[in-house]
This record gives structure tokens, sequence and C-alpha cells, in this order.
């Protein structure tokens, strides 16, 4: 989500945020939601993909097409086809885009099984959300957490 | 044919691994601390969940590769069979069938693990790290199904590469370079 990429990381976190709440996990899809938010400097397109309103969405629609790609993810694998990879080829995403869609997409798939698996809390407060999002889309993932007030 | 060149000479997650390096070394060192670190859990008893979760996926290498690997570690063919079939009636024992349940669940969803099923793991022995592994192997193997069959990969129908590719990552674990199939 942090390394260089040709998808932005805002774009990154939207896929991040879009499958979590695809999973209804709420902590996931709010933390990744409130990271995407601090990337993009818009939290109305956030909101609009975590409600899966792809197509009123303010992003490209080389986006779209990805995010296609991983509401299929989501459900299965198995549920991608072919048509879905070329319509994401059509608008010019690229192989490492596409693979690295499928990956983020899979990946929530664990992450959000892991958090609500083990029934972890996850707070009501949106600011615990906006604190935790703005100082992990400046630090990244590796850095110790962070406080909260 | 995958959705995105890999080499014809790699099925399933190999050929991933090999497009992205840079994923696959924190892929494979996840799998190396769930499946091949120590445990209370055997690596048989690991990889029968990680074989299991694969075959509620319907990913047939995943399921193929560590069905073959858990076959390896337990010296009992039958027993992986049993597990793919149906968990509750396979010679296991009630610890890892109630871990296997809470297994299933999370392979639907993370949310329909109940307190009773994590009440029937602790009745049966299952301590929190136990529980903790469980849910976290069968969540890490809903992400390698979807990468492995979302990029639509290729997975051999002759059970003898499976059996090279099981014997030789549980032997060497899962950071070792890839072995030559015959």
């Amino acid at each position: 989500m942090q390394q260089p990429s040709s998808l932005t990381k805002g774009e990154r976190e939207l896929i991040g945020s879009y499958v979590s709440s695809l999973n209804e996990c709420k902590y996931c899809s709010n933390t990744h939601g409130a990271v995407a938010k601090h990337h993009l400097g818009d939290g109305e397109v956030v909101e609009q993909v975590k409600a899966n309103k792809l197509q009123e969405a303010n992003i490209s629609l080389k986006m779209k097409a990805l995010l296609n790609i991983a509401g299929k993810v989501q459900r299965s694998g198995r549920y991608v086809t072919e048509e879905d990879i070329a319509k994401a080829r059509r608008e010019e995403a690229t192989d490492k885009e596409i693979h690295d869609t499928v990956l983020i997409a899979a990946a929530f798939c664990m992450f959000n099984r892991y958090v609500d698996g083990l029934g972890t809390t996850a707070p009501d407060d949106p600011d615990v959300y906006d604190q935790i999002g703005a100082y992990r889309a400046e630090n990244g993932y590796q850095a110790p957490n962070n406080d909260i007030k | 044919m995958a959705f995105i060149p890999l080499p014809d000479d790699m099925p399933g997650i190999r050929g991933l691994m090999h497009y992205r390096p840079e994923t696959a070394l924190p892929l494979n060192r996840l799998v190396e601390v769930l499946l091949q670190s120590s445990s209370t859990l055997s690596k048989g008893e690991r990889e029968l969940i990680a074989t299991y979760v694969s075959n509620l996926n319907k990913c047939k290498f995943c399921a193929s590769i560590h069905g073959a690997i858990a076959k390896h570690h337990l010296n009992d063919e039958e027993m992986v069979t049993q597990v793919k079939k149906n968990p509750d009636e396979a010679s296991v024992s009630s610890k890892l069938k109630a871990l296997l349940r809470i297994a299933a669940k999370v392979q639907k969803s993370g949310r329909d693990v109940t307190e009773e099923d994590i009440d029937n793991a602790r009745k049966e022995g299952a301590s929190d790290i136990e529980i903790h592994d469980a849910v976290l192997i069968a969540a890490a193997f809903c992400m390698f199904n979807r990468y492995v069959d979302g990029l639509g990969t290729y997975a051999p129908d002759d059970q003898s590469i499976y059996d090279q590719i099981g014997a030789y990552r549980a032997e060497n674990g899962y950071l070792a370079p890839n072995n030559t199939i015959k």
C-alpha cells in the first residue's frame, strides 16, 4: 500500500476500504477509508466507494474496472472472468495493476476475517479512525501504533 | 491461460510468486510462521486447516498442494480425504474438529464465528493461541485461494506433481526456492 506503484496510495486504499466494506468489516473499512481520505483529500469519494456506488463516484474508468474485479475477488477468485480483465485493459490498466488489485482484494479478505473472526472491537467514534488514518497515511504500516486521543 | 503473463511451467501460486517477488517474500514468510514454525498444533494439523479451507473455496491448486503436504506430514492419505469430505466424521481429535468448524465459519465470513464456536474449541482443550492461529490460517487461505484463482492461474491434473511439491515443501518449508518438478 505504501511502496511505489502506478496506482496512487489513495487508489490502493480505496480498493482496501471497498473490499472491507463488502465484507462488512467495520474496523478495516473505516480505518482504510480514513487512510484513503487522507491521501485523496476527498471524503465524499470514499463514502461513495464504500457504499458501492461506483458509477457515481468521482474516480477514473480504470479504477471502476479494477474495483469491479476487486468485488468479484471478494466473493470468490473464481468469479473473475476474461471479460472483467479485458475491460480493465481497455481502460489502460497494466498487468501489474491488475495483479495488485487482485492481491489487495484477496489480502483484505484475509485481514477482514482475521479481525472479525476473533471478535475484536471496532470503535463507533469516527475521530478515532481519522486519527489512525492520518497517522498511517503519513507513516506507513511498519511504524509503531500512534496514541489515540 | 492466466490473466497476466506467467511462465508456463509454474502452475498456481508459483507463477505469481515469480511475477511479483516483492509480495512473494512477505506472503511466504507469513505462511512459514503459520504452518511451519513451532506450535502446539502439529504441522500436519495446520496443513489440514489450510487444505480444508482451500477445498471449501474450491481452489484446486491450493487444496491439492496443501493436501499433499498434510499427507506427507501425517503419513495418512485417508485422513486428508476425510477432512476434505467432512471433518466431523474424520479420524482427527475433537479439538481439531472444533478448530475446523471455526475455520469453516471464517471461510464464509469472520462475522459468522460465535462465542459458542470458541467455547466449544476451549472445551476440547484448544488454547487461545491455537484459536488465534486457526482463524488466521483460515483467513490467510481465503487470501491465497482468491489470489490464485482471481488471476486465472492453471492447476495441473496430474496428482504426482502435487505429491512432488508437497513432499518438498513439507521437508523444506516455505522459504526454500522452488523444487524442479519431474
